[in-house]
């Protein structure tokens, strides 16, 4: 049934899907690590039982999310192999020992660490539990440096040279780990991940907050927390994300007039607010334009030269319809996330956070919207980078492993299937969790071994009201 | 002198495809032996045997992978399209009993479910995997740097006949495990499958041994070329006394001797194989030499390496440690 298609489109397909089913746990899972080595902290800090009720709640959440992150992440380690294999022949003595470090730096790190976090809190005592949770959480950051040091290194190859079979070798270790794009992309990254994680929290809390009328302590903290994330890091991203912008623009001029939706060089360049780019006409057709502000925001003068796609040769430019309009979501969700925290701010001084019902109804729509944009930003930076897998140096199209379409079409099929499936229901799972009142609560079957003292005893009173999470 | 950077890598990837054996093969042996304890209670306890350990352990297996393309991304090339369907295969299979670790808690419905996920997902991955390893020992056409043969070749009797093997093998580590880590009416049941899954263990690996020369005369070769011979005529008479101290420790009151035995087992299996293949890692035709990355690669990752190996291996033994000795059956997790 796959003798039509062509085996590198479907190997591309099954990449990108696969792929972006995993980014989607490992952006959740980096920040909630974070997010609860600081209960944690807190708890010890301020022997607040509150804070460890809510490293509970959200421990279970991590547990599901990261058992998602391992399983697909174990496909993407060995999906290089199955359907890139010249590729990986080529590319694995420069970003195959990166992604070693990886797993010898993060992910046993994780791993082993995780069971203690998870199960080990009345076997370790607390101090030596909390030094675990700080090593999940390290782990995590760990895992994002270095898988994004191999993709910054695919997006602007550095330090490396060509040997006699063709494959790409390393020259210089440290120009490859700390290519020019790695930096920035690293910082966008990492601040994603945790305003995703934050978002996420935010919508649990205000989602609680206005089930209880703000009388819930529990949903409180996590919404006032996850709100001063939303004001302090949604600038900084957008801050982070022009610089990597900029970095984008020097390395990768092709890929920002792709975002752009720039088809011609010209100096004053309009910034193209929305349109619809085509690649055979080489114009945007429909488009809004404000004049001048392409430039200004490009090359912050007014003036300044913006090179368009025609620069380079129709088989070298990415697809701009799909990175125009990707980038765009990823901004506007940005600037979303950018509201909350102002309109946050200003109830914060105002007073009322709590009784703001219209900013908790937005702060619960608002909680998915940390994937969005996460994966937004990736379809923006992996389809720019085409038509190559490494910028400028191997295409796409001769990365491919020798496979038929048949099999990659037949494997491209049960991943569909099984992902839809399992992490659908994963998925039904966390949002379950999610469910459950955060102070109230835990009831036995929940909590199990890991119940410090004093937690239940007044919450018992309620727990007929309680929804049971296992129903 | 000259270190060999390629052959230290061989030893690092066979030690963590080793790690990767014992350690998820018990695991997924539980997951095989699960439709044989219907009981709620039962199945619980067996679960929480392995929860707070089978990520670290799956880890290992991302190691034999990430360290493959790290290391000999050639082999990595060359192999992963070769055994195309089976890993594919294995993939998705332990998808769904990764999951089924957190999922089947998650709901009372649906837990049956999760449980023939975590019992399916554990035995088609192993089958899977022994597949996969027959299908190596079969070998694998190259040319031009690339997988040259079908889609089915990895299809044989030999190689179904190491997907049966296998499964039986980890299904012996996962009884001997639970005789460990379990009390009454569960390691008394896990006896009786310990005692039936060695002698099958046994008999398989004899099949196995005895078929593979016919795969190529070379490996016969390497078992009776010197010193690999004294080698080749000690291993047999070791795993014989695995075995003895296997059943001994099965009749017996300490129960841990069952799963070292069948460890021991596993470990001299495995350098059996060793000694086939070696210097070969892609047979019939690539060495490690020739799949090797340069020693540039392979010196950068080694300097870490032999950091962070000790370190890793010192807090996964902590991390059994802290869970160490009998499952209480009152003391779920969730």
């Amino acid at each position: 049934m796959f003798e039509n298609f062509d085996a590198t489109l479907l190997a591309r397909i099954q990449f990108a899907f696969t792929v972006s089913f995993h980014i989607i746990f490992p952006a959740f899972s980096i920040g909630l690590a974070s997010y609860l080595a600081v209960l944690e902290g807190l708890w010890l800090w301020k022997k607040d039982e509150a804070y460890m009720k809510l490293f509970h709640y959200w421990k279970k959440i991590f547990a599901v999310t990261f058992g998602m992150g391992v399983v697909s992440g174990i496909v993407m380690s060995y999906q290089f192999g199955t359907n890139w294999s010249v590729f990986s022949d080529k590319a694995g003595p420069v970003i195959g020992p990166l992604m070693g470090y990886e797993v010898l730096s993060a992910f046993f790190l994780e791993a082993g660490f995780l069971g203690i976090m998870l199960f080990g809190l009345n076997r370790v005592g607390p101090k030596l539990h909390f030094f675990a949770t700080l090593m999940v959480a390290a782990g995590t950051l760990m895992s994002a440096f270095w898988i994004l040091s191999v993709n910054s290194w695919m997006q602007t190859p550095a330090g490396y040279a060509i040997n006699d079979v063709g494959q790409y070798v390393p020259a210089d270790w440290w120009a490859v780990i700390f290519n020019p794009s790695f930096p920035y992309r690293l910082v966008h990254m990492v601040l994603a991940a945790y305003l995703t994680t934050a978002f996420v929290v935010g919508a649990v809390g205000a989602w609680h907050v206005l089930k209880d009328d703000g009388r819930d302590r529990g949903a409180q903290i996590m919404f006032s927390m996850a709100l001063w994330m939303a004001a302090l890091v949604a600038p900084l991203q957008i801050l982070a994300g022009d610089f990597h912008g900029l970095n984008t623009l020097e390395h990768q001029p092709a890929k920002v007039a792709a975002m752009e939706g720039h088809y011609e060089t010209r100096s004053g360049a309009p910034l193209i607010l929305f349109g619809l780019p085509d690649d055979e006409q080489e114009r945007v057709r429909y488009a809004i334009e404000i004049p001048k502000l392409g430039s200004l925001i490009l090359t912050h003068s007014l003036d300044g030269e913006v090179k368009g796609l025609k620069e380079w040769p129709k088989e070298d430019r990415p697809p701009a319809l799909i990175v125009f309009w990707s980038f765009r979501i990823m901004v506007a969700i940005g600037f979303a996330m950018l509201a909350v925290g102002l309109w946050s701010l200003w109830r914060r001084w105002r007073g009322g956070l709590f009784e703001d019902k219209w900013l908790a109804r937005f702060a619960v729509v608002m909680g998915p919207s940390g994937f969005v944009a996460v994966l937004a930003g990736w379809i923006t930076t992996e389809v720019g980078r085409q038509p190559y897998t490494i910028y400028g140096l191997l295409r796409t199209s001769d990365s491919v492993s020798p496979l038929g379409a048949p099999a990659v079409g037949a494997s491209l099929i049960a991943f569909i299937i099984v992902y839809f499936a399992v992490f659908g229901a994963g998925t039904f799972y966390l949002l379950r969790l999610m469910k459950r009142k955060p102070d109230i609560g835990f009831n036995d079957e929940d909590i199990g071994p890991t119940r410090t003292a004093g937690i239940t005893p007044a919450p018992a009173v309620d727990a007929g009201r309680v929804m049971n999470p296992a129903e | 002198m000259e270190i060999d950077l390629a052959f230290i890598w061989a030893g690092l990837i066979a030690i963590a495809v080793l790690a990767y054996v014992i350690l998820d093969g018990f695991d997924l042996g539980v997951g095989i032996l699960f439709p044989l304890y219907p009981e709620e209670h039962q199945r619980d306890l067996m679960m929480n045997t392995v929860a707070p350990v089978w990520d670290g352990n799956e880890t290992w297996l991302v190691l034999g992978g990430g360290g493959l393309f790290a290391v000999f991304p050639l082999a990595y090339a060359t192999i992963m399209p070769a055994l195309y369907a089976p890993l594919i295969v294995m993939l998705l299979a332990l998808i769904f009993r990764g999951v089924a670790f957190e999922f089947r808690w998650r709901t009372k419905r649906g837990k049956f479910l999760w449980d023939w996920a975590f019992a399916g997902g554990s035995l088609i991955a192993t089958f899977s995997q022994g597949v996969a390893l027959g299908a190596l020992v079969q070998g694998i056409k190259v040319a031009n740097r690339a997988y040259a043969g079908g889609w089915w070749d990895w299809l044989t009797p030999f190689s179904l006949l190491t997907g049966v093997a296998l499964v039986v093998g980890y299904a012996l580590l996962g009884s001997t495990w639970l005789v460990m880590k379990t009390d009454t009416e569960v390691r008394d049941k896990a006896r009786l499958q310990a005692r039936l899954t060695g002698i099958g263990t046994l008999a398989l690996i004899g099949a196995v041994s005895l078929w593979t020369p016919f795969q190529n005369a070379v490996y016969l070769e390497r078992w009776f070329a010197w010193p690999a011979m004294l080698f080749s005529g000690i291993v047999p008479l070791l795993v014989l006394l695995c075995a003895f101290l296997l059943f001994k420790g099965l009749a017996g009151k300490r129960d841990y001797v069952p799963f070292l035995a069948s460890l021991g087992i596993f470990v001299l299996c495995y350098i059996g194989i060793g000694i086939s293949f070696y210097p070969y890692m892609v047979p019939p035709s690539l060495t490690i030499w020739d799949v090797a990355a340069p020693d540039e690669s392979l010196g950068f990752l080694l300097v870490g390496t032999v950091v962070l190996l000790p370190m890793i291996l010192a807090y996964t033994a902590y991390a059994y440690w802290v869970f160490r000795g009998k499952v209480d059956p009152s003391e779920g997790y969730h």
